[in-house]
């Protein structure tokens, strides 16, 4: 296929195209209105019913810097993110050039004719698209052109790589229902850009969609809209945010959530308090003063905040008040890259403050874990009386995943230790510090609810909770809040773990690296040889499944998307030192989402097992 | 005001049938005959008289000498000494799980005016339904003496060093950002602080109080413009302060045009009795030109300053429910299956 002109070329359709198996980039500028056509082409194929995956990578930019929207369709069901790219749509001026010569040979090129690429290469196929000259006539109105000119390549890519027309047009249908006029101009673009493609275009890519039954009841939607139906379902009373990327998203949807679902129509009243704070330092505060008067009160951030929040952190574990803060995590440290994905505030957030605390983290991979660790985050912080921290991603935060339908919460929720008449008499005397039930976690009292009342104060106290600055009430109190942190391990969701029987090599991972992982186990099974067992963090505090997979393993990765290894430090913490002598890291930390050639090519090496492809360039370092 | 029916000889008792020792706190820690002692007082003095129950009250505070304070009254009211300048947020979320409590926040100058003041910003603009007292001294006495943003230009610490800065005027903040009940008092004034204190807790929105209090270790010496010489000597009423409460149906004599009555959200009235001019609290920029004149003059306007009895509280701005939130069924806060459904259909 190394030509420069398809049309030229007079051999017929290739009749080995591999089906469901590619990647599409899309390069455009911000703010060009590609957000659109992007949308319309994952759900196409996810309506073929073929797993998908969509990757936005943006810059932290409102409109002019260049973005690249990358989506994978894998019949096997690999949604990580995919490093080669097969097909390259070209729309950005300003990266194109650089964006046709780091292709691999054989990619297949839709680029905007104007842009004269063909003399770049000569081993990638060019299919060149004159877009203007296709969306002057079906948009006779000059000012609208910009915002439709995108879905004209839809069309091309429609012909080009077998997605149903069909199903384009429903995508489209759906996502514009309410816009007659810019669904009629859109689907007139997108027909341009199919017949355009039909017309010119004999030679179709070695890829192709291909219809399956892949995707029948799922959903797909992105993390943070997930988390947000989770506070939803929690019963969620006070939010408190400041706007971040990439969690605002949380809020907002969450926002949108409340005030529909959670006003009262008769009487317009809500059962829920939104504050955007002047900060996140205020944020917090808002959700502890919340927490402390009883409510179910979130924020969601990312790092900066999680940076500013560290005081206010450190007052929730001392004096014992209840918090959920979201952390959707970027690039960091400092402003770092705000529109890049990394797994970057393990550490910091663990032991978030200063003195000595350890806070409960709750580590989601899927959408479907956003949703459910958001339920479980209220009631762990009630019943432990402490911050807990859902630490999502941006990747998973603001990415399009597949996932089962949300499961309705039939149980009830769990609204901890709180003090009522029945308790008190039961207990004879109370004391809000005071570990009655050998589980390290006091009792407390809510104000106005006739119960008796307390000083809470980030200063040191006894089991009364009066001020103490003696020695051995200091002691006692962080001993007890050492308990409560053991006992916070027998409440968090246990880790998830595929044993391979026979397999001497353990992996472990977290987060949004599950997916690069799932695919890196059968490329070393099926490239090496190699078996691997599997151990997926959902928590911490670690339980005790963490151990017994080290000892039932010679060598264990634990694969992450920082630069100093924050997990299998926290591990070191905690862990045994003769245990931890097996444990090496995979790091990843580009600000791209972890993808399983890297893993698996870094794992190989360390290893000494030959390396298949290409080691990548610097993406991936292992210690 | 009291009454004194069922009470055993000599003990007062409360519209609600309290003693004014069930108002009480624990024994205070601050120096003896510190400024913030007798704003305890009265604090306990106007709950008490005022019938307020004590368990629907919460007592916030930020870090310092006078957010110490709130352990020294109302023991059997929910406190939250919080960390430093950061109090204003703990108490909009306290407020907004439950609105039908009563915040009492004490904080400081340097709690409020230096690394506090983003928060007490924000605080003033959202009017939220509480009574913010600043216990103003001009500097920092927890950690020896240093000038805090209150202190004023050419005032002197004890070892000489003047300060050079301008300081800020609260009460000009408050009522420039937002803040619906402004006063300024002294800690050496029981009856102007009393009654603005029964006023602040009768006033549904942010009632300021910044209350001039001397601190006896620090900053009580010559050279001193928050020395209790000083503020005694320099404090300039701008009319005099009483307050009605909407319990008692009493009518104040006073001659025609020498007072201004202000009636409170639940019925209460302040009765301000005219001084040397007539003052006029719902005039805004005439209290901003008065505490600028009074301030290059080198006084301090007390009283009430800024009064508007109409501006939305935060927690009506937001329309909640009439319970507290901190306590709703889950019914009422976890929607139904169909709910979930529905937005299930719309991700297909």
């Amino acid at each position: 296929m190394a030509t420069t002109d398809p049309a030229a070329q007079a051999s017929p359709i290739s009749t080995s195209r591999t089906a469901n198996e590619f990647s599409i980039q899309v390069a455009t500028v911000n703010g060009s209105g590609s957000q659109t056509a992007n949308l319309i082409l994952i759900r196409s194929l996810f309506q073929m019913g073929i797993p998908v995956s969509g990757k936005n990578l943006f810059p932290s930019n409102i409109a002019g810097l260049p973005t690249w929207y990358t989506i994978r369709a894998n019949r096997h069901g690999y949604i990580a993110r995919k490093k080669e790219i097969d097909f390259l749509v070209a729309l950005n001026p300003e990266t194109a050039r650089e964006d046709v010569l780091s292709l691999e040979p054989g990619t297949s090129v839709v680029y905007d004719a104007p842009l004269n690429l063909e003399s770049l290469r000569q081993d990638v196929t060019f299919y060149p698209v004159p877009f203007d000259k296709l969306v002057a006539p079906v948009c006779p109105d000059a000012k609208l052109r910009r915002l439709v000119r995108n879905m004209i390549y839809d069309g091309v890519l429609s012909f080009l790589l077998d997605i149903e027309l069909a199903e384009m047009e429903q995508a489209l249908t759906r996502q514009l229902a309410r816009k007659q006029k810019a669904l009629s101009l859109n689907m007139a673009a997108l027909r341009a850009g199919y017949e355009y493609a039909a017309a010119n275009f004999p030679v179709k890519p070695p890829i192709r969609a291909e219809r399956m039954n892949a995707t029948a009841g799922k959903i797909l939607i992105e993390g943070n809209a997930a988390a947000a139906i989770g506070c939803l379902m929690a019963g969620v009373t006070v939010v408190a945010w400041y706007p971040i990327t990439p969690s605002s998203s949380l809020c907002e949807t969450l926002i949108d959530l409340l005030r529909k679902y959670r006003t009262d129509k008769e009487t317009g009243k809500a059962s829920f308090a939104v504050v955007q704070a002047e900060d996140e330092i205020a944020a917090l505060g808002m959700v502890i003063g919340a927490s402390w008067a009883g409510a179910r009160a979130m924020t969601s951030t990312s790092g900066p905040g999680i940076s500013l929040m560290a005081e206010f952190t450190g007052l929730g574990y001392y004096a014992e008040v209840p918090a959920v803060i979201f952390d959707i995590q970027r690039v960091g440290p400092s402003t770092g890259l705000p529109t890049r994905t990394a797994q970057g505030d393990i550490l910091a957030t663990a032991v978030l403050s200063h003195g000595d605390t350890r806070h409960p983290l709750l580590l989601p991979a899927s959408v479907g874990e956003c949703y459910e660790m958001a339920m479980q985050a209220f009631d762990l912080a009630e019943r432990l009386q402490t911050p807990v921290f859902v630490m999502s991603d941006l990747d998973l935060g603001m990415n399009m995943w597949m996932s089962e339908p949300f499961a309705y919460p039939d149980g009830p929720v769990d609204r901890g230790k709180v003090l009522d008449q029945a308790a008190l008499a039961r207990m004879g005397q109370w004391g809000r510090y005071q570990d009655v039930d050998g589980d390290g976690i006091p009792w407390r009292t809510l104000p106005g609810t006739g119960m008796p009342a307390y000083f809470t104060r980030g200063s040191g106290h006894n089991a009364q909770g009066q001020y103490s600055e003696r020695g051995d009430d200091y002691r006692a109190n962080m001993d007890r809040l050492a308990r409560k942190f053991r006992t916070a391990a027998t409440l968090v969701p246990a880790p998830e773990i595929a044993w391979e029987p026979g397999a001497r090599i353990g992996l472990i991972g977290y987060g949004t690296t599950h997916w690069a992982l799932v695919e890196s186990r059968d490329q070393l099974r099926d490239e090496a040889g190699l078996a691997t067992s599997y151990l997926r963090l959902r928590a911490y505090p670690f339980t005790p499944e963490l151990e017994a997979f080290i000892d039932r393993h010679d060598r264990v990765y634990v694969v992450e998307q920082n630069r100093d290894a924050q997990m299998a430090a926290l591990m070191r913490m905690d862990l045994d030192p003769q245990r931890m002598a097996k444990v090496r890291s995979v790091l990843h930390y580009d600000g791209l989402p972890i993808d399983a050639r890297s893993v698996t090519d870094a794992i190989l090496a360390q290893e000494d097992l030959p390396v298949g492809a290409e080691v990548p360039r610097g993406s991936v370092k292992t210690v | 005001m009291t009454t004194t029916t069922g009470a055993a000889p000599g003990r007062r008792l409360n519209r609600i049938g309290l003693e004014l020792t069930q108002y009480r706190g624990s024994k205070t820690t601050l120096c003896a005959g510190c400024g913030h002692n007798a704003i305890s007082e009265r604090i306990i003095e106007a709950c008490f008289e005022l019938g307020i129950k004590p368990d629907q009250v919460l007592k916030l505070s930020g870090i310092g000498c006078s957010s110490k304070s709130p352990a020294y009254f109302l023991s059997q009211a929910h406190g939250f000494n919080s960390v430093h300048g950061r109090m204003p947020s703990v108490a909009t979320g306290a407020l907004l799980a439950n609105k039908n409590m009563l915040a009492i926040g004490v904080s400081g100058d340097g709690d409020t005016g230096a690394i506090g003041i983003g928060q007490f910003v924000h605080l003033m603009r959202r009017n939220l339904p509480m009574v913010y007292i600043i216990e103003d001294n001009g500097c920092y006495g927890l950690t020896k003496g240093q000038f805090s943003p209150t202190a004023d230009v050419g005032s002197t610490l004890k070892n000489g060093v003047v300060n050079d800065l301008p300081p800020i005027d609260t009460c000009v903040l408050a009522i420039e950002l937002g803040a619906t009940f402004v006063a300024r008092s002294f800690s050496g004034d029981k009856k102007q602080l009393l009654a603005l204190l029964k006023g602040a807790l009768a006033h549904r929105g942010t009632a300021m109080l910044d209350v001039l209090s001397p601190c006896v270790t620090f900053n009580d010496h010559e050279g001193s413009t928050k020395s209790y010489a000083y503020v005694k000597e320099h404090d300039e009423p701008v009319s005099d302060v009483s307050f009605v409460p909407f319990f008692e149906d009493i009518s104040i004599d006073h001659a025609e045009g020498t007072a201004r009555e202000v009636t409170l959200h639940d019925g209460s009235r302040i009765v301000l009795r005219k001084l040397d001019g007539d003052y006029d609290p719902t005039d805004k920029a005439a209290a901003l030109r008065v505490l600028r004149e009074t301030a290059s003059r080198g006084e301090y306007a007390t009283g009430l300053l800024y009064v508007d009895t109409g501006a939305r509280d935060f927690c009506s701005l937001l329309n909640l429910v009439d319970e507290p939130l901190a306590t709703l069924p889950l019914e009422r806060t976890r929607p139904g299956r169909h709910v979930l459904e529905e937005l299930m259909e719309k991700q297909r």
